[in-house]
């Protein structure tokens, strides 16, 4: 249990609202024996508001089934049936400061026992919507039915579509494997054959810019020879600190060092320094500054010697 | 005598703050990270922290995308079957003829199965040609696998601009990375690398521990299947000790980059002019322009590198050859073939590889004891005579017996 929250081991250790709620008016059971998980959820629920005055727990389950009850029924006590039904997985298992990824359905499972409970208490069916079958998105407690049950019904063909109906594969994406196996074998039986979806977009790293994405900017711009020194100066520094953070991701930095007339002196700093991908960095802050300036501009990179004899020392 | 160690592109040293860290994993910490009690517990975390730095060191967007392996050869075969796996209408490879044997005998062994493989050819300076191999990339293609830098030159490949453009023609990128982690700055998430791979024992982790980084949403098809660890991508006990250590080195790496590409370099810039002032008929093979900040790769024209080495540890100085002898071959480097470096030098090449604990006093005792050496050497040369090489060495001396 090395990798649960100091929330969810208070909630495990110390569990608030086990037992049932003697005079409850509202029942709520999901999972089953069989798989291991199994909760009753039992509500008192006020007949003129709505207003949930108090739940309880049993359950059979793991530390982090026992802890999520214990954080649902802590957060419906007070509010009503509707808002209660507001709810999510998510928001339990955020109260308790995250649930490793391989627990989140037990936090599905909490939100299912509160479905049942409200439904129980209007008075309402509640169709059962999934037998439960073996894990394939652990990130996202995702189980075999409930994949094959959505690929059938919709048709889907491709992962990414698996993923925006049932959040599958969403995450962490170790699962893919299976869920194209389930895709091979849903599409074979409606007489279709699965293609993988090419290999995914990537983001481009922005600084480093390519020699071929450096737009031409008109030299000597009417415009540009209005700006005073100070103005180019602000300018320029507002431009190089919209660049900082991404030279920070990689250990590095950039100063001002000097600006003249064209030419703009740049110090770099850290793992800029080095780098074999430098004089790419440089060319993108040139970019980066002739854009901002609306003129074309020269960026060197000095030294701290080259400083020196700058400064005319 | 104390040993000068110059040989860290074959391992290197595992640094004892290291040491120190992993101890503990291998007795009281000796619990399963996977089992639910206590024993387990410490481990889990220590591994969770260890995947972190990892990931902060490669500049990983997720640290799920790091998954631990035995070494950087599985890393490489992992990614190349999975590939191939995963994407089974795809026959083709394209790879380099300087890459590490891990890669070259892999697809050796797979041309065998019936896969073509495009080994791109590099120039003197051991270049690749870009144009040539965006003439390669085809949907036939189902990997492109590139080391970011040779281990017998250091020359670092533009893998980077490689991997936009295998992206572009819509081809998974792999690049073996294990010469370039720790001495070059590594940005993954803002570039196309689909996967890469690292050893442990080349930035001062043990051996025995190595790093698949797998870019989320790539497809994949794992080598190991059984349990859970690793997302089930690398089934296997994790190497709890290795991985905590290799943590530790990718923190020290991390801390040192700047060290390495200032202090090294420097160090290793001093040695080769010391050596190349002092030996004549001497010469940097690869691209010292675009190079790794430890390596300097010499070749001592008209005589033989295993004898270079051996008079070399004689004076405590260890480096490595890319003389056929030295590799149990009759060829020599197969890196320097492919630069076409005549023969008379390639058996005469000298790797010197430097790390952090090198000192400028080692430095300056190599440069004293190598011209020497070669001197030495060259007495007994039968391409040699007197201060120089004999005319057209090549066709002085043709034994005809090999
Ligand atoms: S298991 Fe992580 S996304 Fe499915």
């Amino acid at each position: 249990m090395w990798d649960y929250s100091e929330k969810v081991k208070e909630h495990f250790f110390d569990p608030k609202n086990a037992g049932a709620v003697s005079d409850a008016n509202a029942v709520g059971d999901v999972g089953s024996l069989s798989c291991g998980d199994a909760l009753r959820l039992t509500l008192k629920v006020e007949d003129k508001t709505d207003i949930i005055l108090n739940a309880g727990f049993q359950t059979f389950g793991c530390g982090s089934a026992i802890a999520s009850s214990s954080a649902l029924t802590e957060m419906v006590k007070g509010l009503t049936v509707d808002e209660a039904l507001e709810i999510s997985n998510q928001d339990i298992a955020d109260y308790l400061d995250g649930l490793p990824p391989e627990k989140m359905h037990c936090s599905v499972m909490g939100r299912e026992a509160l479905q049942a409970a409200v439904a129980n208490y209007r008075g309402e069916e509640l169709e059962d919507d999934h037998e439960e079958g073996a894990l394939v998105c652990k990130c996202f407690a995702i189980d075999e039915v409930m994949v094959r049950d959505t690929v059938r019904a919709n048709s889907l063909s491709s992962v990414e579509e698996v993923t925006n109906y049932t959040k599958a594969g969403g995450g962490c994406s170790a699962c893919h494997e299976g869920i194209e196996q389930i895709l091979t074998e849903e599409m074979e039986a409606r007489g279709e054959t699965f293609t993988p979806a090419p290999i995914a977009a990537t983001k481009k790293n922005v600084v480093h810019l390519k020699k071929e994405d450096v737009k031409k900017i008109e030299p000597e711009k009417p415009a540009a020879a209005k700006l005073t020194t100070v103005q180019r100066i602000k300018l320029i520094e507002k431009a190089l600190d919209e660049i900082r953070p991404s030279l920070q991701r990689d250990h590095g930095d950039v100063e001002l060092v000097d600006v003249d007339g064209k030419n703009i002196y740049v110090k770099l700093i850290g793992a800029c320094v080095g780098c074999q991908l430098a004089s790419a960095t440089v060319g993108g802050i040139q970019q980066k500054l002739m854009e901002a300036l609306g003129e074309f501009v020269k960026v060197t990179p000095v030294s701290d010697e080259q400083l020196t004899n700058l400064a005319g020392v | 005598m104390n040993d000068i160690y110059l040989d860290n592109n074959a391992t290197t040293m595992v640094d004892p703050a290291v040491v120190d860290e992993m101890l503990p994993f291998f007795s009281e910490q000796f619990g399963n990270p996977s089992s639910i009690h206590s024993f387990g517990n410490k481990v889990g975390l220590a591994i969770k922290k260890a995947r972190k730095t990892i990931q902060t060191l490669l500049g990983a967007e997720y640290d799920s995308e790091i998954i631990f392996t035995s070494c950087g050869t599985e890393s490489d075969s992992t990614a190349i079957l999975s590939a191939l796996r995963a994407q089974p209408e795809r026959k083709e490879i394209i790879t380099t003829e300087v890459e590490h044997p891990a890669i070259l005998t892999l697809c050796e062994n797979l041309e065998t199965q019936g896969f073509v493989v495009h080994y791109l050819k590099v120039d003197e300076k051991g270049r690749l040609d870009l144009n040539a191999y965006q003439r390669l990339l085809s949907d036939k293609v189902a990997i492109v696998s590139v080391m970011w830098a040779n281990n017998e030159t250091g020359t670092i490949f533009p893998v980077e601009k490689m991997a936009e453009m295998a992206q572009n023609a819509g081809i998974m990128f792999h690049t073996d990375a294990v010469q370039a982690v720790g001495k070059l700055p590594v940005n993954l998430k803002d570039s196309c690398i689909h996967m890469l791979s690292l050893s442990g024992h080349k930035l001062h982790a043990p051996k025995g521990i190595g790093v698949l980084y797998l870019k989320r949403g790539t497809r994949f098809r794992p080598l190991l299947r059984g349990g859970h660890q690793e997302r089930g991508r690398r089934a296997g006990t994790e190497n709890a000790a290795a991985i905590v250590g290799l943590g530790k080195a990718a923190q020290l790496a991390l801390e040192h980059m700047a060290f390495e590409n200032s202090h090294v370099s420097a160090l290793r810039d001093k040695l080769q002019e010391g050596i190349l002032k002092a030996v004549p008929c001497s010469f940097v093979t690869g691209d010292p322009d675009n190079r790794l900040p430890n390596t300097a790769n010499i070749a001592f024209e008209y005589i033989e590198g295993e004898a270079i080495l051996l008079l070399m540890n004689k004076f405590g100085i260890a480096a490595s050859s890319g003389s056929a002898c030295t590799s149990g071959s009759l060829e020599p480097s197969h890196v320097m073939k492919a630069m076409g470096i005549p023969y008379t030098a390639a058996h005469g090449t000298v790797r010197f590889s430097l790390s952090r604990y090198n000192t400028e006093e080692e430095i300056d005792k190599v440069i004293e004891a190598v011209p020497p050496i070669v001197a030495k050497l060259r007495k007994l040369s039968p391409y040699w005579e007197g201060d120089g090489p004999v005319e057209e060495p090549e066709k002085s001396f043709a034994p005809v017996y090999a």
